[in-house]
């Protein structure tokens, strides 16, 4: 029974990751229209790629952010939350 | 004969400076590391713990890889400024200028006259963050891929954004909370604390995404290799031939590059909200009075 017990903390932990990191799909669509307008622009205006990168690379840091968010949670999830869980279980059981 | 001897002297014992933390890194690292089979994702080491009366004080690996970053920037500064001189004559004069010359237009084009004085605090964050990141070339552990350590620095930033908003006093600082409407006062207050909280989690999760693709792909290509060899009889099965060379690619990208521009993000968002945040035209208003009423009396 205990076995089962864990299995479940561990798949669960697992599942949730995953699912966590359905987040990344936000950053992908954002970052690629950010690179986009980027390369239109320096295509229209060619001397002004210095002040177009910078400020694109700035743009997806900040876009990238809410895919970190995922990803820590899904590191925790992997990482820390397991043996958090099967200690509590324990504990419970005595 | 006897003055150049001195200089090149002190030349050489600022490079060992610059080194000497580096190396005691690593050998701190090889002497502490538990062995391990496999790969293994960790958090940071902690060496001891301080007894404290609120609970211990653990001193971990990235707060001790930090102090020696620090130290290795300022011996690194100071090698640079060696021999300094009014009319540029060495090369590195020519790089030291060129530094201070490139952090002094970068403030001064984001933030405003009114904070050039930023210039070395903005330098001192890009350096310090750049050459953590950079830290896991060494194989040691990057301070930046602790939560703790970044935690610090978007306290301290949210601290200065704090300090400035309030340089026309706290009702200026309590009415921009319900700007433009008092409704979204809560809304203010959460995006206010979300700043130093968004800005910790960029970096680390930055930086600790690296360091995770990067153990996975060379776990990875070690188990591949063992497959492909796993018919050669005794040692020769066991080399990992897929190994050499493949993860120093992605580490380019993921300590060099992603390393520095986070050190740079970091920068900017710091230039952005103290600058953002503080009231220049109240304080001008302000200023304009003072002066009145000084000429007045």
């Amino acid at each position: 029974m205990l076995e089962l017990a864990i299995g479940i903390i561990l798949g669960c932990c697992a599942l949730g990751a995953g699912a966590a990191m359905i987040a990344g799909i936000g950053p992908g669509i954002g970052e690629g229209n950010a690179v986009a307008s980027a390369c239109e622009a320096i295509a229209r205006q060619p001397e002004s790629k210095g002040s177009v990168t910078s400020t694109m690379l700035m743009g997806c840091a900040v876009a990238e952010t809410t895919g970190l968010y995922a990803l820590v949670i899904a590191i925790l999830l992997i990482f820390v939350a397991p043996n958090m869980l099967v200690n509590i279980l324990l504990n419970a059981i005595g | 004969m006897n003055k150049k001897r001195r200089f090149l002297a002190v030349d050489i014992l600022l490079i060992v400076m610059m080194i000497a933390p580096i190396l005691f890194g690593i050998v701190l690292k090889v002497l502490t590391q538990p062995a391990t089979e496999g790969i293994a994702v960790t958090g940071a080491l902690v060496y001891f713990t301080i007894p404290l009366p609120l609970g211990g004080l653990p001193i971990t690996e990235s707060q001790v890889n930090s102090l020696l970053v620090i130290l290795s920037v300022l011996a690194l500064c100071l090698y640079l400024t060696h021999g300094i001189k009014e009319k540029a004559e060495t090369r590195r004069q020519h790089v030291a200028e060129w530094i201070v010359e490139k952090v002094e237009g970068l403030v001064n084009e984001n933030m405003g006259r009114y904070f050039s004085g930023f210039a070395p605090f903005i330098a001192a964050i890009l350096a310090l963050s750049a050459f953590s990141s950079l830290l896991s070339l060494f194989g040691l552990y990057p301070p930046t891929s602790d939560l703790n350590i970044v935690a610090g620095w978007a306290i301290l930033v949210f601290v200065l954004i704090t300090y400035y908003k309030n340089k026309c006093g706290p009702i200026i600082y309590a009415k921009s909370f319900a700007q433009p409407v008092p409704l979204l006062l809560p809304i203010n207050i959460i995006s206010e604390v979300a700043t130093p909280i968004s800005m910790a989690f960029r970096h680390y999760g930055n930086v600790l995404s690296g360091t995770v693709i990067s153990v996975l792909v060379a776990a990875g290509l070690q188990g591949l290799s063992s497959l492909l060899l796993s018919w050669l009889p005794g040692f020769l099965g066991e080399i990992p031939f897929l190994q050499v060379g493949i993860p120093a690619v992605l580490s380019v990208y993921f300590d060099v590059f992603s390393g520095c521009l986070q050190a740079f993000i970091f920068a900017m968002l710091t230039m952005m909200y103290v600058a953002g945040g503080f009231p220049a035209e109240e304080y001008e208003k302000r200023k304009l009075k003072k002066q009145k009423t000084v000429k007045v009396n």
